[in-house]
C-alpha cells in the first residue's frame, strides 16, 4: 500500500477528481442559489410541486442521471454532434444535475427557516437590493454551506454517472471513485482500498475548510 | 423533473463548463506526441476483460504515441460493445462474443473484420470438486454434473463470458433456469471470481482474469479446461461508415492496422509472460476461426 503515495497517477487522478465535483459544485451554486433562494422566498402557483420536485431530485440515483446526459451526449443522441460523451466537461454536467437539486433545495429550506419579515426588515433599515441579498445569504449561510457540502460529498463519492459519461479513460476521465472500481474488478484490493483512502482525504480537506467557514462565529 | 428546470440552460452554459473544466485542468503537453500528428480521437468499444487484464493499457498508448489518435476506450460487457456499435456510437469495437458479431456483420453495421487474438475459458470450482467435474468424459457430461449438484456463479451482464455459458449450457441440453443455484451477479469477471470463491460454486472465466487473481482465490481450482469450445477469440471490426455517417473510418482503420501489425502482435503474444509463466493470450493476425479449430 505504502507505493501508491509515489505514484504520479494517482495524484493526477485526484486532482482530476477535485476539479471535476469542484467545478460541477460551483456552477450548482451559481445555478442553485439563487433559484433556492427564488423559491423558498416567492409565492407562486405550483411552487409545492417545485418542492416536492426538487427533493425528489435530491435523491435521485447519480447512475440515471448519468445514463439521461448519456443518451443526450452519445453520438447518436440528439447532442452527439458536440461530441461531448466521456469527456471531462461531460462528467461536470453529470454532476452538475446531480449537484443542483441539492444546493436548490437546502438554500430554499434555509432560506425559510428565516424570518419572513427580514428582506422588510433591512429594507427599512436602507439596505440595497445586493446589499439585502448578501445580507440575506450571511444570515443562511448554515443552511446554505451544508447544501454545498452535501452537493460537493454526493458529487465527489458517485461513481455511476462518472462511469457512464466519462467512460473511465486512463489519464483523461477516471477519477477515484471509477478507478477503485477499476483496481478492484482487477484484483487489486489494496490499490482500490488505498485509492479510497484519498478520497476520504480529499473530502476531509475541504469539508474541514467550508466547516471552518460555515461555523465562524456571525458578526451583527 | 429536474431536467426540465435545466434544459434550457445546458446549451447557454455547455461552453462556459468547458471553458473551466479545460482551463483548470493541466493537460501536460509533454506528453502529447511529437509523432506524426494525424490527430483526432476514435471510440473504441471493448469488454471489461481485455480492459482488466491491463493488455490495452500498454498497447493503446504506444498507438497514440505513433499516430497522435487518441483511443477512448469504453469497457463493458460485449453486449454493451456491439450495441455501441450497432448504433454508430463506436468507430472500432474488440469483442469476444463471435456468434453475437456475426449478426451485425451480417447486418452491416460491423466491417472488416480481423482476428486479432485468443485466449481460454476454463471451468474453475471447489477444489475438491464436489459435482465431479474433473472426472467427466467431456465438457457436456461436466456442464450436466454442475447443473445435478448445483451451485454456480453466473456473470448475467450479457458479457462475451455470459455469452458463452448460455451456449455451454444449451450444447449440454441444459435450461440454465433448471440449474440449482445459479446465482448471476451482473458483475465482471473479478467480482464474480470472487462471489464463487467465498461461496463455494463454480464458474466459467477467462484465463487471463483467473491467472490475474488467483492468489486471492484460494477456494477456486481449474476443473475443466482445454474443450475446442472454450476458446476465447477476440476480433477487431470497424463500426460501418456507409451505415453510420458520424463513424471515423480513417483512424479507426489506422487502429486496426496497428492492433494487427507485426510488433502490436508480438507485444500480445508477449504480455504478461514473464509474470505468470505463461501468456495471457495467443497472437492470431491473419489466422481465421477455421484455423483454430471453428466453424
Amino acid at each position: 500500500m505504502g507505493e501508491i503515495w509515489r505514484d504520479p497517477a494517482v495524484a493526477d487522478i485526484a486532482v482530476r477528481t477535485f476539479l471535476v465535483s469542484g467545478v460541477a459544485t460551483v456552477f450548482a451554486m451559481l445555478l442553485g442559489v439563487p433559484l433556492g433562494y427564488a423559491l423558498g422566498r416567492g409565492r407562486f402557483r405550483g411552487q409545492t410541486m417545485i418542492f416536492a420536485a426538487v427533493n425528489t431530485g435530491m435523491g435521485m440515483p447519480p447512475v440515471v442521471v448519468g445514463l439521461i446526459v448519456w443518451l443526450l451526449l452519445v453520438r447518436s443522441g440528439p447532442f452527439g454532434g458536440l461530441e461531448l460523451v466521456y469527456t471531462k466537461t461531460a462528467m461536470v454536467l453529470a454532476q452538475l444535475l446531480i449537484a443542483l437539486p441539492i444546493v436548490v433545495g437546502f438554500t430554499a429550506a434555509s432560506i425559510q427557516a428565516l424570518p419572513p419579515r427580514l428582506p422588510d426588515l433591512l429594507d427599512m433599515l436602507g439596505a440595497g437590493k445586493l446589499e439585502r441579498i448578501w445580507l440575506i445569504a450571511r444570515q443562511a449561510r448554515l443552511g446554505l454551506l451544508a447544501g454545498v457540502m452535501a452537493a460537493f460529498g454526493g458529487i465527489v463519492s458517485e461513481v455511476g454517472a462518472s462511469m457512464t459519461v466519462g467512460g473511465n479513460l486512463q489519464g483523461q476521465t477516471r477519477v477515484l471513485t471509477t478507478a477503485i472500481v477499476t483496481e478492484t474488478s482487477r484484483g487489486n484490493v489494496d490499490r482500490a482500498l488505498a485509492l479510497g483512502v484519498v478520497l476520504l482525504l480529499l473530502a476531509f480537506v475541504l469539508n474541514l475548510g467550508l466547516t471552518l467557514l460555515q461555523q465562524k462565529p456571525a458578526k451583527p | 423533473m429536474i431536467h426540465i428546470v435545466k434544459k434550457p440552460m445546458t446549451h447557454k452554459w455547455l461552453g462556459l463548463c468547458a471553458a473551466l473544466a479545460f482551463a483548470c485542468t493541466p493537460e501536460k503537453p509533454q506528453e502529447k506526441p511529437q509523432a506524426p500528428a494525424a490527430g483526432g480521437s476514435i471510440i473504441l468499444a471493448t469488454t471489461t476483460s481485455t480492459q482488466d487484464s491491463g493488455l490495452l493499457d500498454v498497447v493503446v498508448p504506444l498507438f497514440t504515441k505513433q499516430t497522435g489518435i487518441e483511443v477512448k476506450v469504453i469497457a463493458v460487457g460485449s453486449g454493451a460493445a456491439l450495441k455501441m456499435g450497432a448504433s454508430g456510437d463506436a468507430d472500432v469495437v474488440l469483442s469476444h462474443a463471435p456468434a453475437a458479431e456475426k449478426k451485425l456483420v451480417d447486418s452491416g453495421d460491423l466491417v472488416e473484420g480481423k482476428l486479432v487474438m485468443h485466449n481460454d475459458f476454463v471451468l474453475v470450482g471447489p477444489p475438491a470438486d464436489p459435482a465431479g467435474v474433473k472426472a467427466s468424459a467431456d465438457l457436456d457430461a461436466a456442464m450436466v454434473a454442475i447443473a445435478k449438484s448445483g451451485g454456480f456463479a453466473s456473470r448475467g451482464d450479457d458479457s462475451g463470458t455470459h455469452k458463452k455459458e448460455l451456449e455451454l449450457w444449451s450444447k449440454a441440453g441444459v435450461d440454465p433456469k433448471t440449474v440449482a443455484h445459479r446465482e448471476e451477479t451482473g458483475q465482471g469477471m473479478g467480482a464474480t471470481l470472487h462471489v464463487a470463491d467465498e461461496k463455494g460454486l463454480y464458474t466459467l472465466t477467462d484465463r487471463g482474469t483467473y491467472l490475474a487473481q488467483k492468489k486471492t482465490l484460494a477456494g477456486l481450482a481449474v476443473v475443466s479446461e482445454g474443450a475446442p469450445t472454450l476458446l476465447n477469440v477476440y476480433q477487431v471490426y470497424l463500426v460501418s461508415p456507409e451505415k453510420h455517417a458520424k463513424v471515423k473510418a480513417a483512424p479507426g482503420r489506422s487502429f486496426i492496422a496497428f492492433i494487427v501489425s507485426p510488433d502490436v502482435q508480438k507485444i500480445i503474444g508477449e504480455f504478461k509472460k514473464a509474470d505468470y509463466g505463461q501468456s495471457l493470450f495467443v497472437a492470431d493476425a491473419g489466422k481465421d476461426l477455421a484455423t483454430l479449430g471453428l466453424r
